[in-house]
């Protein structure tokens, strides 16, 4: 669905997308990397199970919710991409297993 | 490390709260930035810093210009703290924040709110299927990743900033299938008789002018005064449907476009979170269609303390929002016993004069784009509350068993309960009850705001 207008200026940095290691640019936001890696969706909603892409980009509308990092329910557009970050589809409401 | 107590602590680096901070920095204020983002510039210059090249050419002057305000900022001595959420304000001026999973209590003898602005809402049928996004968004993928839609695009709505973003993705080599354009027809030639005093700002106006020539010259398909428009698919965005307006006598309708991406937009509103938990007043701005923040000549909001500036306050876009950070900077610093009466009259005059000029546009913009009801108020099947997923029906219905505000109606149908808190669907959810029930939006009024203002873990609140 997206797609990068040049290399990247700052090197890249490798990630784990639900399981599968992507070499996206550095510096970019999570939900940036996930459009990227062609994801067709980055959550299932707690509601009706639909899934959602990243709608604003900007922290607004929480449609970016992904796992990251094991951290469930976090706005991917807010967390910038490190070298060996996992990043997981955010499936319904998030579960703490140590509660 | 953040202290516990600054002189000026202002929320939000973009050009009106880097534009304060660099005033009051300079009469020797002690002052703080606290930001959500990684780098100064907010949503404007966002990664300004940063660009490259190509970034550069295919953004264009007016993104680049933003550098030099950054580079100002950074070297104006006040303390900056990017990556900080805040989740607690109030009118004490008392304010919680987050900063690398650390929780701190900040104290301001004068606090300066700069949230900036988002997108408005424009619920259309499908809008939450992947694939769809807002214009805003586009263009936060281009300054900040150098990203672009790939495949089918369409971009659909109304004001400049579809424009400008169809523009730059034209330098960019991106192929447009479709412009759809969804102000009312009549608009423009409607606010013609605003152009007389839109005149001091006519680079504003051969900008647009510029962009709207290039648009035409690519040959992209432009449909005007655009009805219905929606966006289809199962799982994903498959295409775009809407009935075009009357074209000589023709209408047609039922139009289908095959679309991967479809970015949508309608203006943008004031983000009045930060001042609503602070307890500033807010009014209701019909020509912006817009909850505006109460402010005097200095930003000031009802609360004396609190200073509320740029499109936080009020849409008035980049320029005349740095004056105006610029302005608060300087009455804090007044309030704060750091200038003269008089030294403020001689630093202050230039720059109302310059802000005038900047905001003689806006008459004009605001009439000549103003939003189709239609897509303001949307159809009973449209989803209005993306986190709950509540339609526009079931608020209707909701108003019809005597609910008489947007507070109400959450209690109702969890509209605005979810993780968004309703930053999303506030607007829309109290324009519906408005129409419904015949009353001014004074009197409906928006979603109280509580905190946590952002997500917060117990861990982290515990820290605080």
């Amino acid at each position: 669905m997206f797609k990068t207008i040049e290399e990247p200026a700052e090197g890249a940095v490798e990630i784990l997308v639900e399981g599968v290691a992507h070499r996206v640019p550095a510096n970019i936001s999570v939900a940036a990397a996930a459009l990227l890696c062609g994801l067709g969706s980055v959550r299932e909603t707690p509601v009706s199970g639909a899934g959602r892409l990243p709608y604003c980009m900007m922290g607004v509308c929480f449609d970016c919710l992904m796992k990251i990092n094991g951290q469930p329910n976090q706005r991917a557009c807010q967390v910038t991409v490190a070298a060996d970050m996992t990043v997981e589809r955010q499936l319904g409401a998030a579960e703490y297993e140590d509660l | 490390m953040i202290d516990d107590r600054y002189e000026l602590l202002i929320i939000g680096a973009g050009p009106a709260g880097m534009a304060a901070a660099c005033e009051a920095a300079s009469h020797g204020i002690r002052v703080a930035v606290l930001d959500n983002q990684a780098a100064p510039g907010g949503q404007i210059y966002r990664n300004v810093d940063r660009a490259t090249n190509r970034q550069n050419r295919v953004l264009g002057k007016d993104f680049v210009k933003g550098r030099s305000l950054v580079e100002q900022f950074k070297q104006s001595g006040g303390s900056y703290f990017p990556g900080a959420t805040v989740w607690f304000l109030d009118e004490k001026r008392r304010v919680g924040v987050l900063i690398d999973d650390k929780s701190f209590f900040v104290d301001a003898d004068k606090l300066l709110l700069a949230a900036g602005a988002q997108e408005r809402p424009m619920p259309i049928k499908g809008w939450q299927l992947p694939g769809v996004m807002t214009a805003g968004a586009g263009q936060i993928l281009l300054k900040s990743a150098g990203m672009v839609p790939n495949g089918r695009l369409v971009l659909a709505g109304s004001g400049p900033l579809l424009l400008l973003l169809a523009y730059q993705y034209l330098q960019a080599g991106v192929k447009i299938d479709a412009l759809i354009d969804t102000t009312p027809r009549g608009a423009i030639s409607r606010s013609l008789g605003k152009l007389f005093e839109a005149l001091p700002a006519a680079d504003y106006l051969l900008k647009g002018v510029k962009m709207m020539l290039a648009v035409r010259r690519a040959g992209i398909p432009i449909y005007h005064g655009v009805e219905g428009l929606s966006a289809i698919g199962e799982e994903k965005l498959e295409a775009v449907r809407f009935d075009t307006g009357k074209t000589g006598f023709k209408k047609v309708t039922d139009c289908e476009l095959r679309a991967d991406t479809l970015l949508l937009h309608q203006g943008v509103i004031s983000n009045i979170r930060l001042p609503l938990a602070a307890g500033c007043e807010i009014e209701w701005d019909a020509g912006q269609k817009n909850w505006a923040v109460t402010n005097d000549e200095w930003g000031r909001s009802s609360n004396a303390d609190i200073y509320v500036v740029g499109d936080g306050s009020r849409i008035s876009g980049a320029e005349a929002s740095a004056l105006q950070g610029r302005l608060a900077g300087m009455h804090a610093s007044h309030q704060l016993g750091k200038i003269s009466d008089s030294k403020l009259e001689v630093l202050s005059g230039p720059v109302v004069k310059s802000r005038k000029r900047h905001l003689s546009i806006r008459p004009f913009l605001d009439s000549c784009y103003t939003p189709s009801p239609r897509y303001l108020v949307p159809g009973d099947d449209t989803l209005v509350c993306r986190c709950e997923e509540i339609t526009a029906g079931e608020i209707r219905q909701a108003v019809r068993l005597g609910c008489t505000g947007p507070n109400q109606v959450k209690s109702f149908t969890r509209c605005g309960m979810g993780p968004c808190q309703g930053g999303q669907c506030g607007s829309t959810v109290s324009l519906i009850i408005a129409e419904q029930l015949d009353k001014p939006m004074a009197e409906i009024g928006c979603l109280r705001v509580r905190p946590p203002l952002s997500p917060i873990t117990l861990g982290q609140l515990s820290e605080a």
